[in-house]
């Protein structure tokens, strides 16, 4: 089963391969990965889908949780949450076939960025399974070049954001910290 | 406040003032090209370091220091080749959750990438075994990455950190500036644990009729034995200690029957069986304890409580999860089932009896024994309960991995936390020798066992070395039956006995090898010269190397086959049949 996760770490060297070989060092297959800078530039936003059985998805939440560059993982599987993934298409298109490739383009909401007396380049998002859909149908005009994004996903509630607070250098000090702290 | 600059500092003496600063009075390493500017800052700086013959050793040796104190190890290796030989430490440490620090030299900035003279990626390589790791960019970054590496290794769960250092880093010229405070955001700790959950599982524990304490490494890590041993003594439960755990309990107190698992005791497994509530405590759930998982304490409700939320429900589901420091939670949970233990106790009294006579009485059935005596040759069982006697449980005992660390898990009766030093996750031969270095360095004043096999010995005999050079009176007993025993035990019993590469033929002379070092060495293979061998290894103030000869086809039992429900015990060999029975 897939589980989309959303995923904010800190943009510091090495962060993607603690992530993603911490997926592969637990057994847990990438079907997807995006990453990209957040309005912070010090931080990046992952979408990562994974194929794992659903009783092991809160072991890959907190396997994640525990990376230190991890500020936060959220599982968007079952949650409110948008899904997107954007597909660059080319289709060699005899010059017969231009407009209907224009007209199916239209109905899947893409957009021509560019064209040429070969044929054109598409461009479309959406969630995976409409993208497959489009991808067959203009498999039937001509030979096509695929490439895809992957996933990437918001989540549609704002989830509070649980930081680390700083703690003393010095352990004695930190020791007598965590006496102070009242009990909940 | 004088407002004139930090003095100008090389990193590498920064990196020492750091260390100091974290309380190192001494670490394991060997140098190599890249690390000289680290060593020559050395030369004339009051820390210690102790040169090692290989650097896995160092490793070791740093695990050594810190299971025996709690306090974090550190290990530094040069770059490639160096840093390699450190992984297997590292992957030690991370298995058993040891607090330990690495400092590796890298290969200068601007070659990083270019396959220079003994590069080697240290950053991606021990990415996965360590629990961080750091490559320093910038000397101004290398107190702030030293004080993180040492909190992050230390706090939580504890595993090993490792920082690769290139070699400008340890030239380049700074204005050292102490750190303060720590800032990690992503890395949360949470040691209250939900007071809400506690009282559940006090009340739990007071409602279960057969509830059983199932404790681990956490416990010690969390140097929560005290909280352990009066929560088995409030719920008077019956309790086993992992091996990792061993020592957490007295092993002389009512409460506690012996480690679980594999090679547990018959009570252990039949306890855990039958069990209505498993109170698990700083545990994993390890395969080596649990068997076959779904046949594992089948009728238990789970209270697990434990530092990393990943391990709760990891292998087993909990009914009732706690995150937390097994010494803070375990604190609480006392009082708070002192103070319902009224409203609870009476309508359970006598279930709770007949459980706790159960319990001895598996201990009576099957109880956990060295087999008979032979005149002839020594049992390794014998030694290792000589060693329990002259010891009375007091002694730090580090072992290798095989059937005599197994023997030792049987057979001594360790009365304290941080006397049992093994490698159980990963199993690493090799580390029982040089843990042993580490260990004594932190204890000066404590008697020091290191027993290993010999198979193990020969791969940490350059170490001995270290110990003639510093004149470390570990007591070093091997207990040789010429073999790769557990290996063969395996072979006998699931591979048709068909012995493939396990005996250890020309195993060196004890008195002479232990000569060519400069220290005492003897061989015994008489069962009537066993104990003033022994005797005499403890006696000796210095390093003593004693090779006992073992009968050779012993074997470790209780044993659970491999995907076996624990209570599914081969309790002893299988006996020749006297004819007419």
């Amino acid at each position: 089963m897939l589980q989309i996760i959303s995923i904010l770490l800190e943009n510091k060297p090495g962060a993607l391969m603690r992530v993603t070989g911490l997926l592969t060092a637990r057994g847990f297959n990438i079907e997807s990965l995006t990453v990209a800078r957040t309005l912070d530039p010090e931080l990046s936003r992952m979408s990562i889908v994974v194929d794992v059985q659903p009783q092991l998805r809160g072991q890959v939440i907190k396997q994640m949780n525990k990376l230190v560059n991890v500020l936060q993982a959220t599982d968007l599987t079952d949650s409110p949450a948008v899904a997107r993934e954007l597909v660059l298409l080319r289709v060699r298109a005899a010059m017969a076939s231009r407009t209907a490739i224009l007209k199916e383009a239209e109905i899947f909401g893409a957009r021509v960025v560019d064209s040429s007396t070969e044929g054109f380049a598409l461009e479309a998002t959406g969630d995976a399974e409409k993208l497959d859909e489009f991808i067959d149908i203009m498999r039937s005009y001509g030979e096509i070049e695929v490439t895809r994004s992957g996933t990437v996903a918001v989540s549609l509630e704002a989830k509070k954001l649980r930081l680390a607070p700083p703690v003393p250098t010095s352990s004695s000090a930190r020791e007598k910290e965590k006496e102070e702290v009242p009990s909940h | 406040m004088s407002s004139q600059p930090a003095p100008l500092m090389s990193g590498a003496l920064i990196l020492l003032e750091c260390l100091v600063k974290e309380g190192v009075d001494c670490f394991f390493g060997y140098p190599g090209g890249v690390t000289l500017p680290l060593y020559d800052a050395m030369y004339d700086h009051p820390i210690r370091h102790v040169l090692v013959r290989h650097e896995q050793n160092a490793a070791f040796a740093a695990a050594g220091y810190a299971r025996s104190t709690g306090r974090v190890g550190v290990c530094c290796a040069t770059s490639g080749p160096g840093a390699t030989n450190l992984v297997t430490g590292l992957v030690d440490a991370m298995m058993d959750s040891i607090p330990i620090v690495a400092i590796t030299g890298q290969v200068t900035s601007k070659l990083i990438g270019s396959d220079a003279f003994q590069e080697a990626d240290t950053f991606g390589i021990t990415r996965s075994c360590t629990k961080h790791n750091f490559l320093v960019q910038h000397v101004n970054d290398l107190p702030r990455i030293v004080h993180e590496a040492f909190y992050l290794a230390s706090s939580g769960r504890p595993g090993p950190v490792l920082i690769d250092i290139p070699k400008d880093i340890f030239q380049a010229q700074s204005h050292y500036k102490p750190v303060d405070e720590i800032h990690l955001p992503g890395y949360k700790v949470y040691t209250d644990g939900h007071t809400g959950q506690i009282r559940r599982a006090a009340q739990m524990m007071w409602e279960a009729e057969r509830p059983m304490i199932y404790a681990g490494g956490g416990i010690i890590h969390a140097n929560a034995s005290a909280e352990l041993r009066t929560l088995a003594e409030t719920l008077d439960a019956p309790t086993v200690c992992t091996l990792m755990g061993l020592g957490a309990m007295p092993a002389g107190h009512p409460n506690y029957i012996s480690m679980p698992g594999m090679h547990g005791s018959y009570a252990a497994n039949m306890a855990l069986t039958h069990a209505d509530l498993l109170i698990a405590l700083g545990v994993r759930f390890d395969d080596r304890v649990t068997g076959r998982l779904a046949a594992f304490a089948p009728h238990a409700r789970v209270i697990h409580l434990d530092i990393d939320p990943a391990e709760i429900g990891k292998n087993r589901t909990a009914d009732l999860p706690i995150v937390g420091d097994c010494k803070r939670v375990l604190a609480k949970l006392n009082k708070v089932l002192v103070e319902i233990k009224g409203e609870h106790q009476p309508k359970n009294a006598a279930n709770r009896q007949a459980w706790n006579a159960q319990v001895a009485s598996w201990k009576q059935e099957h109880p956990l024994t060295p087999p008979d005596k032979d005149d002839k040759e020594i049992k390794p069982q014998h030694v290792i309960a000589e060693i329990d006697r002259i010891s009375g449980g007091n002694a730090i005992v580090t072992s290798d991995v095989g059937q005599h660390q197994m023997w030792c898990a049987q057979f001594i009766r360790f009365n304290n936390p941080r006397l049992w030093i093994n490698s159980g996750g990963l199993g690493s031969m090799g580390f029982g020798l040089p843990a042993a270095i580490g260990a004594q360095f932190a204890n000066p004043e404590q008697l020091v066992f290191s027993v290993v096999g010999d198979g193990g010995f020969q791969m940490s005999i350059p170490e001995l070395a270290t110990i003639a050079n510093h004149g470390l009176p570990i007591k070093i007993v091997i207990v040789n039956n010429g073999y790769l025993g557990m290996v063969r035990q395996w072979q006998e019993l699931f591979y048709n006995n068909r012995l493939s590469s396990v005996t250890l033929d020309n195993f060196p002379d004890a008195t002479m090898l232990a000569g060519a070092y400069g220290f005492k060495g003897r061989t015994v293979d008489n069962p009537l010269q066993l104990r003033s061998a022994l005797e005499e290894a403890v006696a000796e103030h210095g390093p003593y190397l004693l090779n006992v000869r073992v009968t050779p086809f012993e074997n470790v039992y209780p044993m659970v086959p491999a995907g076996g429900a624990i209570n599914e015990m081969v309790l002893r060999p299988p006996q020749p049949v006297a004819v007419g029975e």
